[in-house]
């Protein structure tokens, strides 16, 4: 089936084979320029019948798909692209497509040179080079659910708002009573963080102070029944208490006789808005304001008293959950970037890195201006190669967004998953698969040009 | 070297032959494999035979179906594997059967679902396979919740009474309240409870579909049956004020941080069960729970709280005077691929025996007529079930199941995410209601 050629050269295969020393120089050179032989193309054939059936054919069915309905049974023309860009949905998406293109890239570039600089200057450096990259080796998904549990809202729970508590109530510890509100609200305004009387008193005065919405668990177990005031010269006495029977029935404002004290509750004689005196109540819930002056005070119950601890950051709420995200993100991927970046660092030659250390340029203007302008390339490849890949994003969206935040993290490729394989509708699926392609080619066609450059 | 070299061209061209061969070959065996034979009875012997069942239900209603599996089992002395859909079964489901190897059954919780698989031709007739079964078990009325276009797909297995409100007993005793019978009694109730020390609503808005179920209990009471019934076939528009009516009684509820365990932000990442052990751990973190009687079932399987003593339900409050009504839904057995273990199971399923099993076990009412009351394990699920059964044909069915799944039942979108986004500012009512109108648009004009 192969003809002999003109010049009685061999076949192909042939004269690949006989390009032994024997053979005169010179002859293998113009089958170069032959047309590719049958034989080629049957080499050819096993990867050009899986390429066509897993990349070429797939993606024009996409657009041939990407024009019909949901059943694919009627042509609709450009309507699934219609109906695209007017969902506020798909809108989401593309917008928060857009927010991961501009930052995951090029912070995950960014924090991988410098790790990889970085890496070149510690002693264990292959260790530190294994921790970042270790991400990489984990699914995607586990990450996602590692993630998920970090940034879970109850700070019991979540890593991340368990150390935002710690830090924060370290500086500002909660109350012994958070949450808790006066049960007497025509006696007791909210001032400040917490409560002042709206009358005012005199020494010898009594007082009684009710408060509630205080878990059972959060009552002190020294707390005694509570104790009415006792009336004390030069000062005001009073009483801080639970002003709810358990089980009900108690009068609201007074103390009744199964309601206790509410010990270690500061309070205060107020002149204005001035602390002239504060006290804690005891077991008892009683306190004694002494040593006051004549004149009228208003009682206070401070602030601290009621602070909340720290209820965590809403990681996962509307407004942080991309970025969140983001950061689980950045976390996988430094290491490939840390990667890449120190082989490109490798293979820099250290004369031109010495020489201009030797003209007197600091660590800084060496990294600036020598080592940064000779990685150009690579770092310019780690970022589009990570455009494409955010582009994409899905699985870490899917997995770390909680249902009720999974439309404001939304992205083009959740999007495209759920219309089609969630509502079914396999046109308006292929029309977002089609619009996800079209963003992804501008990088490929740039990768692919840099590629051809470097070979030519 | 010469002969060598032609030799290998002669087993290059012959494997790429073979190659292509196999392919071909490949793409040929997919479609064969033709099963024969009627249908047989539950008491078939399958041993050997393996038959997947794919469901939306994980934790404790995930052990109580394996144990009907289980039953199954026995019986046949096949081998069934449950496979977990997650909250989404559509998506789940989609692209195994787009990829030729869907589950021989799934349990869909909505008929919205069975509607959109049945009408793109993913469901196996089963009139022949458990008609019989059906009509003798379920009824005129639970055989239309499985029908599409007057072809029986799916067989009622589950029925939900969604029109219950769950509380913690203990707490209700400590903070001095009664189980309230209208709303305004409910928000006292509440104000009480917020008073005595515990958050009172306990919802769990992470997915949304508690959400959608309390807006339907209290549309049901607001506006009534007939404009409930319109508002499920998108007759009236979602911008209709008795919507934004129930959407502003809905506010009394979600409108207060304050009364939400956790606040707003924790309710948007609780999940339903976490929604449930939250109001049952030690000390509780919420004291009432709107959803149906499966709640029952996380309340036994996954806390210590003893159902009828730690925690009871009454009745979805009556508001400004409505009349007592009952919004019922539940899981649907459809048959996916026309096995003989699948079939089985469907047949299974449709009897009495299964029912039985589950109703012992709890958080479980079966629209099977012939199980009987004492068949429930406790008294509050018989309780339940003898609300449903005395509703009837009164009764209403779950609104948001009934829509198309896109509009329904995906999370993150259509009434799901809108509910959650709802939660997150009561007070845009106007926007709200116009939000639903858009998505409902969407979704029956593509469909």
């Amino acid at each position: 089936m192969d003809e002999a050629p003109p010049s009685g050269e061999a076949p192909a295969v042939a004269t690949a084979g006989s390009a032994t020393p024997e053979a005169s120089p010179g002859r293998t050179k113009p089958s170069r320029r032959r047309r590719p032989s049958v034989v080629a193309l049957l080499f050819l054939l096993p990867g050009l019948v899986l390429l066509g059936a897993l990349v070429v054919y797939p993606i024009f069915f996409s657009i041939f798909r990407s024009f019909y309905d949901r059943t694919g049974d009627a042509f609709v023309g450009v309507d699934n692209y219609q109906r695209m860009f007017t969902s506020s949905a798909t809108r989401t998406a593309i917008k928060n497509n857009l927010i991961w293109v501009v930052f995951a890239p090029s912070i995950v570039t960014a924090i991988g040179l410098i790790f990889a600089v970085l890496s070149e200057r510690v002693r264990w450096s292959t260790a530190f080079k294994v921790a970042v990259f270790m991400p990489m080796a984990i699914s995607f998904l586990s990450a996602g659910v590692t993630w998920r549990l970090i940034y879970e809202e109850n700070p019991d729970q979540g890593l991340a708002n368990a150390t935002a508590r710690a830090i924060v109530d370290t500086f500002r510890p909660p109350g012994a009573y958070p949450g808790a509100r006066p049960s007497q609200d025509d006696v007791v305004k909210p001032e400040g963080q917490g409560y002042a009387t709206t009358t005012t008193f005199a020494s010898g005065d009594t007082i009684t102070l009710g408060l509630f919405a205080i878990p059972p668990e959060e009552i002190p177990p020294e707390a005694q029944t509570a104790a009415p005031p006792e009336p004390a010269d030069g000062a005001i006495a009073g009483t801080v208490w639970l002003d709810f029977t358990t089980g009900g029935g108690g009068t609201s404002g007074e103390i009744d006789p199964t309601e206790k004290g509410l010990p270690g509750v500061e309070v205060q004689a107020l002149r204005g808005s001035d602390v002239v005196a504060s006290a804690t109540s005891d077991a008892a819930g009683r306190f004694v304001l002494s040593d006051l002056a004549e004149g009228s005070y208003r009682v206070g119950l401070a602030g601290s008293n009621f602070r909340e601890p720290f209820a965590g950051i809403s990681w996962l709420g509307p407004t942080l959950v991309t970025p969140s995200i983001i950061v689980s993100y950045i976390w996988i991927w430094a290491g490939f970037a840390m990667v890449v970046i120190a082989a490109g660092l490798a293979a820099i030659p250290r004369e031109v890195l010495e020489a201009a250390r030797v003209e007197g340029a600091n660590e800084w203007q060496v990294f600036r201006r020598v080592t940064v302008p000779l990685l150009a390339p690579v770092l310019v490849v780690v970022l589009v190669t990570l455009v494409i890949n955010v582009l994409k994003i899905f699985d870490l969206v899917l997995v770390i967004a909680p249902g009720s935040a999974q439309r404001t993290a939304n992205v083009i490729a959740l999007q495209l998953w759920k219309t089609a394989f969630g509502a079914r509708d396999f046109g308006l699926g292929s029309a977002l698969a089609v619009f996800l392609l079209l963003l992804v080619i501008p990088a490929m066609a740039f990768n692919l040009k840099r590629l051809r450059a470097e070979e030519g | 070297m010469n002969r060598s070299v032609r030799w290998m061209r002669w087993f290059a061209v012959g494997a790429v032959v073979a190659l292509v061969a196999t392919a071909c070959d490949g793409d040929d065996g997919g479609g064969g494999g033709a099963t024969t034979g009627g249908a047989t009875g539950t008491t078939a012997d399958l041993s050997g035979q393996t038959v997947e069942v794919a469901a939306t239900w994980t934790g404790a209603e995930q052990d109580n179906f394996e144990q009907v599996l289980a039953g199954f089992e026995d019986k046949t002395g096949a081998d069934v594997r449950f496979l977990s859909a997650g909250d989404d079964i559509a998506a789940y489901l989609g692209p195994k059967i787009e990829g030729g190897e869907p589950p021989d059954v799934a349990i869909l919780p909505q008929p919205g679902v069975l509607q959109s698989f049945a009408e793109q031709g993913d469901l196996v007739p089963i009139d022949d396979v458990a008609g019989d079964l059906v009509d003798e078990n379920l009824g005129p009325g639970g055989r239309s919740v499985g029908t599409f276009e007057d072809t029986l797909y799916g067989v009622w297995f589950k029925a939900a009474q969604k029109s219950t409100v769950w509380y913690n007993v203990n707490v209700f005793t400590d903070a001095g309240v009664q189980p309230p019978q209208t709303w305004d009694e409910l928000q006292q109730d509440a104000q009480t409870i917020s008073d005595f020390g515990v958050a009172p609503y306990s919802i769990g808005a992470d997915v949304g579909w508690p959400l959608s179920d309390l807006f339907e209990n209290i549309y049901l009471r607001t506006a009534g049956a007939d404009m409930y019934d319109q508002l499920a076939k998108h007759a009236i528009p979602w911008t209709d004020q008795s919507v934004k009516d129930a959407l502003a009684v809905m506010g009394d509820v979600l409108g207060n941080s304050d009364l939400l365990a956790g606040g707003t932000q924790g309710a948007l990442q609780t999940d339903f069960n976490g929604s449930v052990t939250q109001a049952f751990t030690d000390p509780p973190q919420g004291a009432i729970i709107f959803e149906g009687d499966f709640v029952a079932g996380v309340i036994t399987g996954e806390t210590s709280a003893q159902v009828g003593t730690d925690a009871d339900f009454f009745d979805f409050p009556s508001i400004d005077g409505s009349p007592p009504a009952v919004m019922g839904g539940g899981d649907i057995a459809v048959l996916l691929d026309d096995t003989e273990g699948g079939k089985a199971l469907i047949q299974y399923l449709a009897t009495p025996e299964a029912a039985e099993i589950w109703a012992g076990l709890g958080g479980f009412i079966s629209p099977n007529r012939n199980v009987p009351l004492d068949a429930y394990g406790d008294e509050v699920a018989r309780r339940a079930a003898e609300a449903f059964q005395e509703a009837g044909d009164s009764a209403v069915y779950d609104l948001s199941d009934l829509q198309p799944t896109e509009f329904g039942a995906t999370t993150g979108q259509g009434i799901w995410g809108i509910f959650t986004d709802f939660l997150q500012d009561p007070s845009d009512i106007d926007g709200t209601a116009q939000q639903l109108e858009d998505a409902a648009k969407q979704a029956y004009g593509s469909s």
